[in-house]
């Protein structure tokens, strides 16, 4: 008999079908419904929302463990260090409260849009993914895990279960700036996702950078991040020698032109606002 | 273990254990509604996008649209309906009617439980929590004004609601006469009611804007579905292939033949059990396409380079319509300043929460629809021509309306569950998707607009010239009722000596552009407005004094030569607004002088707009009748869309007959027992059926003055079957039972008409095309970021001419909705067939983006409307978006003439500037 939806309860029961079928994976359902919209659905969904060990954030001395299942308002509401603020602050303008009580962090990953909130964050975290097989267990930084626009590395007898953060310097601090074209439930037309670590005469020790929205996958600005370490931060000069890697296109919500030009401006605001 | 397909989920609803038995990825607002049948949890998306669908699981809200029935296992869940108890209503929502934060209601049931999750946490909240609380739910009609403030003072002590008393309905705060069941969940809206044994249908619409198709063989996908009843096409459709609003246009098939013109158009109706219809594909229907290079946008479809759209339109003009008051070019040869623009604004979506939906059933050789509509009269008379039968055998029963903005006034599911039910004689259903009905219904008309105004040195108008072309889409809908209103109001409320203004309907292979709310005048405004800040500034002159100076007043003639006599408030409202205007200019500007990329700038738009069809009869006819147990019925033809009109039409009527609201019942548009009081549209239901419900009541009380022999003045009670009528001379009893009943039971009846009165446009358009305008202005004052071309509106204040407030409540209710649809037509919407056919790529303003709004009503009375009234609905909206583009310009200094003002269009505007002024 065909099985068109099953919900198992450890994450070994889940592996094992996994390795036997080829499932479409539920979890928020955030981005599987609206895909969705006016079909009959019959398609085989594995709904991973009953593992709950999944569902957890977990410290420890030298990392950051954030479980697949983690919801928006989870890291909203978790105590998390000063370098997540970014991540906080973007989990906050993920769609409306519902999104977030409901919408993963490692949805949001897998699902790979390129305008997900939670990807530059995750990034200038130098965030790494866990997959999890019946054969076995790997780690990929997350900058490898997203191949493309809706594209992962994530073979399909995987899971991801998990994000492992190294933990951030003490005086790390994280900041997030999302440009949109109105309040709540919007999607980026850029955003950036900020990590650094400033002493007390305001100079850069340390600089992770990321934006989002302006290519196929959010991008780290290494070169900037290179070149910021010692600076002063009111010296700090964004360069389009920075930005090369970026490669934003025109759709509905804005022009390459206008990223091109706003990106600057808005990787200043995220930086300067980590103070 | 692995379970099956279908399975037992149980969980807590409500407070009770409950047991369903469905297949666990279903949907739950699905599972709520079909197996469980609460409907009170409504679907606007399916997407997480609207949040209608909000319900609480475990105390938290979420999208039930997006949860897996199977999640739901163990789980604590709230909706609507476990809101109330034994019919009482909670603070919150006693709050809400109070306020009047629920208008349609169609988003009242998620915003109800956005808040409840925030009350649980939070009993007296702030502005920003509840902000935050709400950001997950649209709301189409109410700006969000009052269910914030609703939000937030539900933890206030409540009062009973009052009742006005018997002559006391006008003017009051009464709250809606449906506002209770729009609380609950109880109200049913066109996806809230069929029969049992309905069968569904869904629509197959064309994926391309122009092509040539065929489907040849339905056979093969009826053998595989078993459950599939039929596969409609064009020649299943009884009568006439063609609707249309106007009696010589019925262009729009109902099921296309061969050829489709627009992206979205029907061509083939799949009936049977839902299952099967929503599982066939489009590989399954052997369709085949041969897309054809469509005309897009006004360039192509005036350069005629393509084959028409229409053929009996060689060059794609629908229809004309101008203006020509004296010799215009003699009016700029005497000015002593110029001003003059291009303009261009974009498609936008009507975007009620409730997407089109209802069934019809054939009853022998009649046929019943219940469906959400603003015109259940037309449909009726659409419906019976598209079935070739008499529209008497055609009974519209309308459902409540989720919304509807001038976009529920075209038809959508009518014909096709007319044709599907009236063929295979079984009742039928239909609800569109979102991405349906974004992509099958009509717009607003994208607009080009060229004009040109002069005045004189001391700042007097002196001409006007207005061209303005119109993408009216694929069919002609109410294309040629916006050509034919623009020119007339294209102006503003100023007086001009000298005008002229043409404007053509243009057919593309687009959406079809409809009624929206102003039919065309929201877009004229934002060009004459920008004019008036062009001139003022040219001249040095204040830019609202110099609109004062021009406005219209009374003993001026209008650009079509109409002596304006009476309720001309138009001075009233701009100088209501002075001081402010005054304060918040200066408050900004002084802003400005310390802040460099944040600056603030204040804006002003006015309206002028005739309540009414243009030079046309448009009567309305209101009942009223009193049976032999004393129930007194209103029978309302007047739809309410949630705009209040059903309240309205028995405030007026109470008071008319001099008994208290409260005791009436109402009926409301179903078309076997109301009289016809026309369509929900163009601001004309408080002013003609109000008038009419006027004098059904004053008619009902005559005759009941008659039958008691009392004096005029005499004072009316009912009480169960007796009438007391009571004057100087004592108490007069009328037993109601005694008296002998007409068909429906009613004793006593009361029938009103009013027409207002017009006149026909003579050679030069001149003449009385309506017989009151509306008037108003509101300034904005905005917040730009001129490094990221963001604008934020912060204050508006709206005075607006009513001529008398039947309902204050109801009018800011309109106000603060027509803001918010103002402010996402000047900032954020635009739909673009393909790319925005959804809720989150077609961005209407949430809850975050609203301004505080402050309400200024004035009431120059109108002698013809029920107690001086006259309309609100579409003026409300015409005047925010040229104060907020005023104020952009005053923040920044640049105009924004293509619309709306997105981020990289200001941005870009502010760079332009920028690098123009470097060079200088």
């Amino acid at each position: 008999m065909m099985l068109n939806y099953y919900r198992p309860d450890n994450l070994n029961d889940g592996l094992v079908a996994l390795s036997e079928n080829s499932w479409t994976l539920l979890a928020g359902g955030t981005d599987f419904y609206p895909a969705r919209v006016g079909k009959h659905l019959n398609e085989k969904v594995m709904d991973l929302t009953g593992i709950r060990e999944l569902r957890s954030i977990r410290e420890t001395e030298d990392q950051i463990y954030i479980g697949a299942l983690t919801t928006w308002t989870d890291i909203v509401n978790a105590n998390l260090p000063a370098a997540f603020e970014g991540l906080r602050k973007a989990s906050k303008t993920i769609g409306g409260v519902q999104t977030q009580n409901a919408g993963t962090i490692c949805g949001n990953i897998c699902n790979a849009s390129p305008a997900a909130d939670s990807v530059p964050n995750l990034m200038a975290l130098d965030a790494k993914v866990q997959l999890m097989s019946v054969k076995e267990t790997r780690m990929l930084p997350l900058e490898e895990f997203i191949l493309g626009n809706r594209k992962t590395a994530r073979k399909s007898d995987e899971f991801v279960t998990g994000l492992i953060i190294p933990h951030p310097g003490k005086d790390a601090r994280g900041n997030f700036e999302k440009l949109g074209s109105r309040a709540f439930l919007v999607i980026s037309i850029a955003m950036v996702g900020v990590v650094a670590e400033l002493n007390e005469s305001e100079e850069i020790e340390n600089l992770n950078v990321a934006v989002g929205a302006c290519s196929a996958v959010s991008q780290r600005l290494y070169l900037l991040e290179k070149e910021a370490k010692g600076q002063k931060l009111q010296d700090l000069e964004i360069k389009p020698l920075h930005l090369e890697n970026l490669e934003p296109i025109d759709d509905i919500r804005g022009t390459a032109a206008y990223r091109n030009a706003v990106i600057p401006e808005l990787v200043m605001r995220a930086v300067k606002g980590v103070l | 273990m692995i379970k099956e397909d279908k399975s037992r989920v149980t969980f807590n609803l409500n407070g009770t254990p409950q047991t369903v038995f469905a297949s666990q990825i279903r949907r739950f607002s699905d599972v709520l509604r079909e197996d469980l049948g609460l409907k009170g949890t409504k679907v606007g998306c399916d997407a997480g996008d609207c949040g209608a669908c909000t319900i609480l699981i475990n105390g938290e809200q979420r999208y039930a649209c997006l949860t897996a029935t199977g999640q739901l296992e163990g789980c604590d869940v709230r909706t609507v309906e476990g809101l109330s108890k034994n019919g009482e209503l909670t603070s919150l929502q006693h709050s809400f009617l109070e306020e009047g934060a629920a208008q349609c209601g169609i988003c009242t049931p998620g915003m109800l439980m956005a808040a409840q999750s925030l009350l649980d946490q939070v009993p007296h909240p702030s502005e920003d929590q509840v902000l935050e609380a709400l950001s997950g739910v649209l709301c189409r009609c109410t700006g969000y004004t009052k269910i914030v403030k609703a939000v937030i003072n539900s933890g206030q002590k409540q009062t009973s609601i009052s009742s006005p008393d018997a002559g006391n309905a006008v003017g009051s705060r009464m709250v809606k006469v449906d506002g209770q069941k729009k609380l609950t969940g109880e109200e049913l809206f066109g996806a809230d009611k069929a029969p049992e044994d309905s069968l569904w249908l869904r629509t197959i619409r064309s994926p391309y804007a122009r092509a040539r198709f065929s489907l040849i063989n339905t056979e093969k996908v009826l053998k595989k579905y078993s459950g599939l009843v039929k596969v409609l096409t064009a020649d299943d459709v009884p009568g006439n292939n063609g609707f249309g609003i106007y009696p010589h246009i019925k262009d729009q098939p109902v099921l296309a033949k061969d050829h489709v013109r627009f992206r979205g158009e029907a061509v083939a109706a799949l009936v049977g059990d839902r299952e099967s219809v929503e599982s066939v594909s489009e590989e399954d229907l052997n369709l085949t396409w041969q897309p054809l290079e469509p005309v897009r946008g006004l360039d192509n479809a005036l350069a005629g380079n393509l084959d028409p759209v229409q053929s009996e339109f060689p060059d794609n003009t629908l229809s004309r319509g101008f203006v020509k008051k004296c010799d215009v070019e003699k009016g700029f040869s005497e000015s002593h300043t110029v001003a003059e623009g291009i303009w261009t604004t974009s498609a936008i979506e009507h975007g009620y929460i409730e997407p089109e939906a209802g069934f019809a059933n054939r009853i022998g050789d009649r046929l019943e629809i219940f469906v959400c509509t603003q015109t259940p009269y037309m449909d009726q008379s659409e419906v019976a021509q598209v079935l070739g039968i008499d529209k008497h055998q055609v009974r519209i029963i309308p459902s409540a309306v989720g919304g509807g903005f001038g976009g529920k006034l075209d038809m959508s599911v009518q014909p096709l569950v007319a044709v599907a039910s009236w063929v295979l004689n079984r009742p039928v259903k239909c609800v569109y998707t979102r991405p349906e009905s974004l992509a099958s219904t009509t717009k607003r008309h994208p607009v080009r607009i060229r004009a040109k105004a002069g005045c004189s040195s001391e700042g007097k108008l002196t001409a006007f010239e207005f061209h303005g072309d119109f993408n009216t889409g694929a069919y002609a809908s109410w294309g040629p009722t916006v050509a034919d209103r623009v020119p007339i109001h294209c102006t503003g409320p100023y007086f001009v000596p000298k005008m002229l203004s043409e404007t053509k309907a243009l057919f593309t292979n687009e959406s079809p552009s409809g009624a929206f709310r102003g039919f065309g005048t929201p877009q004229a405004a934002i060009a004459h407005e920008a004019l008036m800040d062009t001139l003022a500034e040219k001249i040095c002159m204040d830019p609202l004094d110099f609109r004062i100076k021009n406005a219209l007043r009374k003993g001026d003639h209008t650009n079509t030569g109409q002596l304006l006599e009476n309720s001309v408030g138009q001075v009233e409202c701009l100088e209501a607004l002075k001081s402010r205007w005054v304060e918040w200019r200066k408050a900004a500007e002084e802003y400005n002088q310390q802040s460099a990329v944040i600056k603030r700038g204040v804006g002003s738009g006015s309206v002028w707009y005739g309540c009414g069809n243009t030079s046309m009869s448009n009567p309305s006819t209101i009942q009223v009748g009193i049976n032999g147990q004393g129930k007194v019925t209103l029978y309302n033809g007047a739809m309410d869309i949630g705009q209040g009109a059903n309240t309205v039409m028995v405030q007026i009527c109470a008071d008319a007959l001099g008994i208290p609201a409260s005791q009436f019942d109402l009926v409301m548009g179903d078309t076997d027992l109301t009289a016809d009081a026309g369509k929900t549209s163009a601001s004309r239901q408080t002013f003609v059926s109000g008038k009419a419900s006027q004098l059904a009541g004053e008619c009902l009380r005559a005759k009941i003055i008659q039958l008691a022999e009392v004096s005029d003045r005499a004072t009316i009670h009912i009480e169960g079957e007796k009438l007391i009528a009571k004057d100087e001379t004592g108490e007069h009893l009328i037993i109601l039972s005694d008296i002998l009943p007409q068909e429906n039971g009613d004793v006593l009846t009361g029938e009103g008409t009013f027409d207002p009165p017009t006149t026909p446009l003579d050679e030069n358009r001149q003449g009385s095309p309506y017989a009151t305008y509306g008037f108003g202005a509101q300034i904005a004052e905005v917040e730009v970021d001129t490094s990221l071309g963001t604008t934020k509106v912060l204050r508006i204040a709206a005075a607006h001419d009513v001529g008398k407030t039947i309902n204050p409540t109801q009018v800011e209710g309109q106000i603060h909705g027509g803001i918010a649809q103002g402010l996402g037509l000047a900032l954020m919407e635009e739909y673009i067939q393909e790319v925005s056919e959804n809720l989150h790529d077609y961005l209407m303003p949430t809850v975050g983006d609203m301004p505080s709004i402050e309400v200024i009503l004035i009431e120059d009375p109108e002698p013809f409307g029920p107690y001086g009234a006259k309309g609100i609905g579409e003026h409300a909206l015409i005047p925010t978006a040229p104060a907020i583009l005023g104020g952009i310009k005053h923040a920044t200094g640049v105009a924004i003439h293509h619309l709306p003002a997105t981020p990289d269009r200001v941005f870009s505007e502010i760079q332009q500037a920028g690098n123009n002024n470097a060079n200088a």
